[in-house]
């Protein structure tokens, strides 16, 4: 992709030091009542990185105490709050926001050629309920906590005496950030595209967030009003969702799924286009089937919405419902294979860099393709029957959402890292991280596939002592996955303090978010961009921009 | 001027009692700021439907469930009154379209006149909806007073100790005067879905009142009435929920 105009215009001659959006205004409130999707991307990154640490830690802390068959540190009832909290806490202040939050708000406008967001206000808005729905969570751990686990099934969650009110009014707030930032994405892609850029030009990080925007916007409004039932039964004894008052709780269960499946999308979906930036920046190779990795996004979020019942297969259905929505699921599994093997066809052949964000992705595709098969292990109904509510479904989720997003969203923070700090981390460090990481989740998670397909179910504060050669395994690989993690913090904050001056196109990218200044100026262009090239074109690559350094 | 050198594209105003409006920085042409602003608002509403569509979900499986208790809990209803709000919330759809319409034409007082109009609207609505309320609840058939109040249910006969239940169980009665399955289910989702019906009323009349503010410093007319235009499409989606809310309610037992 090319831009007409100039492309690394700084104005070299007003200053030396460029103005770009990180120095060209400073103070606490120029950052508080920013407009600049820059900005707020880079406050939901430390927002929701700090809450990823959180989560992690509640995950060590639970971990620790399943060391032991009769549990190490916690009552019963402790234990319940500790990982009700990791759940919550790695869920919905973490992993849904996360990727569009912070990656999403940095990259989507410069990727587009647009000035900012369509609706730069709302977005701010989209941040601050963020932060309210943060600060409600905290403030509901300080009322006493809440056990219901992340997906308040009732009628525990109707019974428990613990701060469910409060914590579903953040959930409310974080889902309204959610719909919010949805609707801001929907709007620009349609209407702040620039000159030239048509829909089959864009890059696949732009459709997957298309993708994952309407679903934000057609989901999330569900879980609202179920919070908001939740609230009405337990402040008003209303009995919708309570068995003793002729309510059915089935039918909490039916409208939570109706959200939290297409969440997982939600979840999932943005770390697939950052995946597929990516196979293609670091083999410098266009895309093997792009339309076909575009519309399998659409057909993913669409499907999405009819396979909620296969959370359910032993809450009671109708067999019927049952197997319409096993095969759904087993439906989703295309669309799913055929982004995986075209990410790989990419990397055939390809021109392979093998730096950090690079080996994140290659993590990312060995992981997926174990997180995903599970899944059609467990859509199956007579297996699932069996291994409902055990490890190997935690193990499952885990190689999703741990191993497949999260790993996908350190692969792009590695890679976006450069365009938004102008500075370049220590590689060596990075390249052991990643290896770290890889090793300690793989550690932590396949003694949970064997333990839970012979019957160690999840949620239990102790366990048999059979298991424990199996507990102890995956804690030790939770230590090396920790410290992992910690190291890749530890280099990147370093980073900004002593790291060296990035390039201006660090890994030779062509699409438009590498065509401005590193970093980018205030409005990100210093000419409105025209399209004139097909999307993944290297053949445009200026190779200059990638051994120029910034500044 | 913006920070990269361009011109703010600027609308200029119709008379001299309106101002003109400066298109936002990073929008090209004013339709496009116009189209992007519309298709937004637009997908708000559509979180709106699906946020009540839960409710009507929860109506249809209890109505199903229970069908006989629906039947007459709803005759406990004044059909007169919901009637007579639904013409009110269907005329006032009619006046905010007309002030929608003078503030394309720059019609200033014409516009203040019709979005003061829906206002009065919005408050006979809330009215009548206070004393529909207010019979529910001397009959004891309203749960917002309840709340707190702890509760205790009897698991052999699935009777509750409160007041209010007990209240509904005399009133929820068959044919023959033996009470009802579950007669409270009713008017649970009766309140829960007028109560967020009418805190979205407020919020329309609200948001009409902060248009009005607009109109009177002129920042609407025919160049830039989008705030106008959106609040308007919010105020029917308002009234069109209710056009569905009144006969599953009133009408269908």
């Amino acid at each position: 992709m090319t831009t007409q105009a100039p492309v690394l215009d700084t104005n070299k001659s007003h200053s030396e030091q460029p103005k770009h959006y990180l120095n060209c205004s400073s103070g606490f409130w120029s950052w508080a009542s920013t407009l600049d999707h820059k900005r707020i991307g880079i406050m939901y990154l430390i927002g929701t990185g700090l809450a990823f640490l959180a989560g992690g830690l509640f995950a060590l802390l639970v971990r620790l105490h399943l060391w032991q068959p009769d549990g190490m540190l916690f009552s019963n009832d402790q234990y319940n709050q500790i990982f009700t909290l990791h759940g919550a806490f790695m869920v919905f202040l973490f992993v849904i926001p996360a990727i569009p939050g912070s990656l999403g708000n940095m990259v989507l406008p410069l990727m587009l050629g647009a000035k900012d967001v369509a609706l730069p206000r709302l977005n701010l808005l989209s941040f601050y309920l963020w932060l309210s729905g943060a600060v409600l969570a905290a403030l509901a751990i300080a009322m006493g906590g809440f056990d219901t686990g992340w997906t308040f099934y009732a009628p525990y969650s109707l019974y428990t005496n613990k701060a469910v009110v409060t914590i579903g009014l953040a959930i409310f707030m974080l889902g309204f950030s959610s719909i919010f930032t949805g609707l801001n994405f929907i709007v620009t892609t349609h209407k702040l595209r620039a000159p030239g850029l048509t829909w089959f030009r864009m890059p696949l990080f732009v459709w997957a967030l298309y993708a994952t925007s309407l679903l934000q916007v057609l989901a999330t409004p569900v879980l609202g009003i179920t919070i908001l039932l939740v609230a009405f039964e337990r402040l008003y004894n209303i009995g919708i969702f309570d068995p003793r008052l002729g309510g059915d709780p089935v039918l909490f269960e039916h409208f939570f799924w109706f959200y939290s499946h297409p969440a997982v999308y939600i979840m999932v979906l943005p770390a697939f286009g950052i995946i597929s930036e990516l196979v293609s920046v670091h083999s410098r190779k266009p895309l093997f089937g792009y339309k076909l990795i575009a519309f399998s996004s659409l057909a993913i979020a669409i499907i999405s919405f009819l396979v909620w019942g296969h959370h359910m297969f032993t809450s009671g259905q109708s067999t019927y419902a049952m197997f319409a929505f096993s095969f759904l699921t087993f439906f989703v599994a295309i669309p799913t294979a055929i982004k995986e093997f075209s990410w790989v066809a990419t990397i055939w052949k390809g021109s392979i860099a093998l730096n950090s964000p690079m080996l994140y992705t290659l993590a990312f595709l060995i992981i997926f393709a174990i997180g995903g098969l599970t899944g059609v292990i467990l859509g199956s109904l007579n297996v699932d029957l069996h291994l409902h509510d055990t490890y190997f479904v935690v193990a499952h989720f885990h190689y999703v959402m741990m191993g497949s997003i999260a790993l996908a969203f350190f692969a792009g923070l590695h890679h976006w890292w450069p365009k938004m700090f102008g500075v370049m981390y220590n590689e060596t460090l990075a390249k052991i991280a990643c290896l770290v990481i890889f090793v300690g989740f793989n550690a932590t998670f396949i003694p949970q596939f064997i333990m839970g397909s012979q019957g160690m179910p999840r949620r239990y504060a102790t366990y048999v002592p059979e298991f424990q050669p199996y507990h102890s395994a995956s804690t030790m690989g939770a230590m090396v996955l920790g410290s992992g993690v910690a190291l890749m913090v530890f280099y990147l904050v370093a980073s900004l303090l002593t790291g060296k001056k990035a390039m201006q196109n660090q890994w030779g990218g062509v699409t438009l978010d590498w065509h401005t200044p590193t970093p980018p100026p205030l409005e990100n262009f210093a000419h409105a961009p025209k399209v004139t090239t097909e999307v993944y074109d290297y053949s445009t690559l200026d190779l200059k921009s990638t051994q120029t350094p910034i500044g | 001027m913006s920070q990269d050198g361009h011109h703010s594209v600027v609308i200029p105003a119709p008379g001299p009692e309106f101002v003109p409006h400066t298109v936002a920085h990073h929008f090209d042409t004013p339709v496009q700021e116009f189209q992007a602003a519309k298709l937004g608002f637009w997908l708000f509403l559509a979180t709106e439907i699906l946020l009540f569509g839960g409710l009507f979900a929860a109506y249809f499986y209890y109505h199903d469930l229970y069908p006989e208790t629906f039947k007459v809990g709803g005759q406990q209803l004044d059909w007169k009154l919901g009637a007579i709000n639904t013409s009110v919330l269907l005329l006032s759809s009619w006046t905010m379209a007309m002030g929608v319409r003078s503030a394309q034409t720059s019609q200033k007082r014409k516009t203040l006149m019709f979005c003061a109009l829906t206002v009065v609207g919005a408050a006979i609505f809330m009215v009548i909806k206070f004393f529909e309320y207010k019979a529910k609840t001397e009959h004891g058939l309203f749960v917002f007073p309840h709340m707190f109040d702890g509760y205790q249910v009897d698991t052999a006969t699935m009777t509750g100790s409160l007041p209010w239940f007990t209240d509904v169980h005399n009133v929820m009665v068959d044919a023959t005067g033996a009470p009802l399955p579950h007669g409270h289910l009713f008017f649970a989702i009766y309140v829960t879905m007028t109560a967020i019906h009418g805190l979205h009323v407020i919020i329309g009349a609200g948001l009409i009142l902060w248009v009005m503010k607009g109109v009177a410093k002129g920042r609407f007319h025919a160049g830039y009435y989008l705030p106008v235009d959106l609040v308007g499409l919010y105020w029917h989606l308002v009234d069109l929920i209710w056009i569905f809310l009144f006969p599953l309610l009133y009408l269908v037992p």
